[in-house]
Parts: structure tokens; sequence; C-alpha cells
């Protein structure tokens, strides 16, 4: 039940995007998100759409999952798009009781619906492509000027990753509790949300109890392969910008001047 | 000296220097280890084995008595790490071991902090993984593999580290009867072909059978040790102290109870058809 779900998934392939220096997909996927946000006419929204079609289709993963990270949004897109449907200024196209649609209405539901779905497809791109080892070691590098401040920048990157790797862990674990409750009867499934919220007791109790029991055990299990804080530690795959990221941030470059572009010299259309 | 030397070690979780009457964990052990050996300690829950494992690797330092890891105390606190890298400990939970999401890039923890040379890394990594058999699998999640081969992960990340001795605590404990005997081969292909030394931690029996050495082990105190042979021929004093004997030892100390004459105690089914042929011969 809970390990159906694609977002956030690593998914091991050789492709173009697999490949780019995972710090480079950070940043780019940083600027890209302002980007996404500063669209104000159609032709820069097609600009950006375009830009993530190209990122998806370079990326290798098979579409379905994409498909797989989109459909858990589904909701939240209906629910803003239709709220912005009935929210826009301007002259009424069409008018029922306290409803009515304007064409600005109509563009802010088309701007927020592909701009939410571009981010779930951009961000599904960067997990897809990019291993939670390589992601924090990222994070770790481009943070650590912040080392000066005395910032625990290798503690927090160690974080990350172990929280990353003990997530399918404790999903499995957490199935296992429930399992077990309901053999002994107990009901998740109906009654009031405080009865539901209440049934949650009895599996958070024991999932808290044996996630501080692993990771005590994983501390020795690390301390046993000599581990020592991040002091002179180094990395089998090191990581280093090449040719292929200068290309992309070349043609993140392009979209950014594009948007922009599009901005000054075009009416908005919201 | 042996490789690995314990003298007189007792150790209590609780604060024995307040408490002297703190119920010991381990109460004065002493036992070696040498070099290319397969040594398996065996007994019950609770009577010390696990403790002694973790002194072997300076996890844990006794309260009395003294480790010594190719002559270095475990108690010096500057050599901790020179111990770590020469004895490898692989734990019983295999999912409580490894700590990165990708196989090979787990396998690379142990001497990423080391700080060892990124090629160097690499190669360390694919012989580890060749060596437990798991090379193929050296770009899959962790969570996906079976229970058997992610404990084969979690000793291929000890080898990475490159040490001499490789203690294991009980990891087949956990394992179903085929991840059981894919780490037992794993681990008696390491000693005789690379000449591993091998200190495995068990209460199976028919694990022990497998090892150069056994040593048993009863409320915190070695019981007694020897040969397979020479343990498991003594059924009665392991009896008394409620711990098994491979079957095939069990029905021959039976028989013998029975009246028939059976000439040694055979700790495997081929030899157990064999002393059975001669008695019936």
């Amino acid at each position: 039940m809970v390990r159906d779900v694609a977002f956030g998934q690593y998914f091991p392939a050789k492709s173009l995007i697999h490949r780019l220096d995972p710090r480079a997909k950070l940043v780019m996927f940083t600027a890209y998100i302002v980007i996404i946000f500063c669209t104000f006419n159609f032709a820069s929204l097609a600009v950006t759409t375009a830009f993530t079609v190209l990122f998806v289709a370079l990326s290798g993963v098979p579409f379905k999952f994409y498909f797989k990270s989109l459909k858990v949004i589904i909701l939240i897109v209906l629910i803003t798009s239709l709220l912005n449907l009935f929210y826009g200024s301007g002259e009424p196209i069409w008018q029922w009781w306290i409803f009515r649609i304007t064409q600005n209405g109509i563009n802010r539901a088309i701007f927020v619906t592909l701009r939410i779905v571009c981010l779930i497809l951009a961000s599904s791109c960067l997990t897809f492509t990019t291993s939670p080892t390589e992601m924090t070691d990222a994070i770790e590098r481009l943070m650590k000027p912040l080392k000066i401040l005395h910032f625990p920048v290798h503690e927090i990157a160690m974080m990350m990753s172990l929280a990353l790797r003990f997530v399918p862990t404790l999903l499995e674990e957490t199935d296992k509790i429930m399992q077990a409750q309901k053999a002994r009867g107990s009901d998740f499934e109906s009654g009031g949300i405080t009865k539901r919220v209440r049934a949650l007791t009895p599996i958070l109790v024991p999932l808290f109890v044996s996630a501080f029991r692993r990771a005590y055990e994983i501390a020795t299990a690390m301390e046993c392969r000599c581990y020592n804080g991040g002091d002179g530690r180094t990395r089998m795959k090191s990581i280093h910008l090449s040719a292929r990221d200068c290309i992309s941030f070349a043609v993140l470059g392009l979209v950014i001047t594009g948007v922009i572009l599009c901005n000054i010299f075009l009416e908005p259309a919201i | 000296m042996s490789f690995i030397t314990l003298k007189d070690v007792v150790f209590s979780y609780d604060d024995i220097e307040s408490n002297p009457n703190a119920p010991r964990a381990v109460d004065g052990v002493s036992m070696s280890v040498e070099k290319g050996e397969f040594v398996a300690v065996i007994g019950h829950n609770g009577c010390g084995k696990s403790t002694i494992a973790k002194h072997l690797n300076a996890m844990l330092l006794p309260d009395s008595g003294k480790v010594f890891v190719d002559s270095d105390d475990t108690s010096d606190e500057n050599k901790t790490f020179d111990i770590r890298k020469k004895v490898g400990l692989v734990l019983q939970n295999p999912d409580n071991q490894l700590v990165a999401s990708i196989v090979e890039e787990d396998v690379a923890f142990g001497p990423e902090n080391l700080g060892v040379e990124p090629e160097e890394i690499r190669k360390r990594v694919d012989s580890a993984l060749k060596a437990v058999g798991m090379y193929e699998y050296r770009e899959h999640a962790p969570f996906k593999l079976s229970g058997g081969q992610k404990q084969r992960v979690a000793i291929a990340g000890i080898l990475a580290i490159q040490p001499e001795c490789i203690v294991l605590d009980e990891p087949t404990a956990m394992l179903d009867p085929s991840g059981r005997s894919e780490v037992m081969s794993t681990l008696l292909k390491l000693n005789r072909e690379k000449k591993m030394t091998v200190v495995l931690i068990t209460h199976y029996m028919d694990e022990a059978v497998l090892a150069d050495r056994v040593i048993v082990m009863d409320g915190g105190r070695v019981l007694t040790e020897g040969t397979p042979e020479e343990v498991f021929s003594q059924v009665e004093l392991l009896k008394k102290h409620r711990l098994d004997v491979p079957q095939s030892a069990e029905l021959m100390y039976r028989l013998r109870g029975a009246g028939v004459e059976v000439s040694s105690i055979p700790l495997n089914v081929a030899d157990c058809i064999s002393a059975l042929e001669e008695v019936l011969r």
C-alpha cells in the first residue's frame, strides 16, 4: 500500500541526465523553480514547458513513472485550478449565481496547472536521475562554504542520506506493524477522524521504539566501519563538472533569457 | 603471541565499580584466535558471546582484563581505528548495517571513512562484491534484496576495509535456511581461499561444526573449547548446559545409550551414514 509512491525514488539508468553533475542538477533545479513562477505569458510558459519536456525525454526514465508521481498531486492541481478559474478579474464570459468565469480566470487556471505539472515533472526528473548519495553529496559540497560559520554541513548531509536510506525500510515496518495490529483486532478504517487518529497510536509507538533501536544499531555498525565524522573522508564517486554540465547550463541560460525577453516584450496574460 | 588474545576479560553493562555485584555479561574469559583460523563461539542467548564479539574490535572495552589485537591493547584510544581496520565486525540485522541506498555505495562507506583514494575504493568495492558473489547486484537498492543477499553485502562492506580478521555476531540469526547457507558458504570460501581469519558467533550447532575450532560459552565463561569433534563428543556436558549438539552427534549419542557400539561421534550426515554402515556390517 504505502510502497507504490513513485515520487522521490531513484531510477538507476545511464542516461545523459543521470550523468550530469548532481550539483549542476541541483543548482539548475533551483533556478528552474524561480523561472517557472516568473512566466507571465504563453510564450514564456511554452519555453519553460518545452525545457521540462526535453529533460524528461532525455532522462531515460519510462513515462509511466512520471505519470505515477503526477497521479499523487492530481487533486491539488484540480482544486487550485478550479479556484483560480473562478477568481479571475475582468469581464465575465460566463456567469451563474456567485460563479463567474473570465478570460483572466481561464488563463490563470492554465498557468497554475502547467506550472505545478512542470514542477512535479522536474522534481521527479531530479530524484529519478540522482541517487540519494549523489544528492546529499551535492548538498554537502554546495553548502561547504557554510562550514566557516561552524555549520555542521557533513552531519546534516549524513543524516539526510541515512533518512533517505531508511524510508523504504520504515515503510515496510509500518506495514508489518499495521498488519500485526489488524490481526489483533485493531480497526483503522472506520469511525470519525478522532477515532482514526487515535487508532494510529498502537502503530506509532512500536514504530518509534523500533526506530530508536535501529538508530542505535546503525550507529554501532557505522563505528565498526571506522566512521569518524566528515574529516578526512574521500568519496568513491568523485563528482566534477564536465562539458555536459556546461551545455545544460547554456540551455537553461537560453530558457531564462527567453522568459525574461518574453516578459519584457509581450503582454502579460495573467 | 596470537593474533587476538583475551586475558581474563570481565565486562558488565552496569557500573561495576560502584556495584561490585552487578551482573557480569562476561566473567573472566581468556581465549585466543590465530591468524587464518575459523573459530566458532557458541552458547545460549545471554551467555556473553555477543559481548565478546564487541570486545574484539574495541566497540566495548573490558572492565578488567585485557584484549590484544595484533599486540595492540584495545583500551589504547590511539589504536582504536587501527584495530577496527584489522578486525571487522558484522552484526546480526543486515538491515541496520547498510547505510547507503545503493549496494556499491554502501560497500564503499568503509574505505571512504578511511580516506582511501577514489580509484582504489572502486577496486576494493568490486573485489569485495565479487568475493561475496554480489557483484551483479552492485547497482541495486539494498531494501530490494533478500536477507542472505543483504548480509553478504554487509560482509562485503567489511571486506572493503581489508581487515585481517572478520568477526560475525550471529549473522544468520535473522535469515531463512537458504540465506543461512549462502552466508556460511561465503564465509568458508573467504577462510579457505583468501586465508581470512573468521570468528563466527552463532547459536546454530550445524554452523559451528564447520569451524576449525569451537569455543563454548555459558554464563559469561568459557565452558569448553577444542575441535568440533572434541567439543561435540562431550554430549553430556553440552546437554547439562542445555546446549544442542548436531543431529548426527545426538543420534550416535542415543545409540550409544541404547548399547550400540559406535566408534566415533560423526558431525555431518555423510560421516553419520558411514558410521552407521560400520555398525550394521
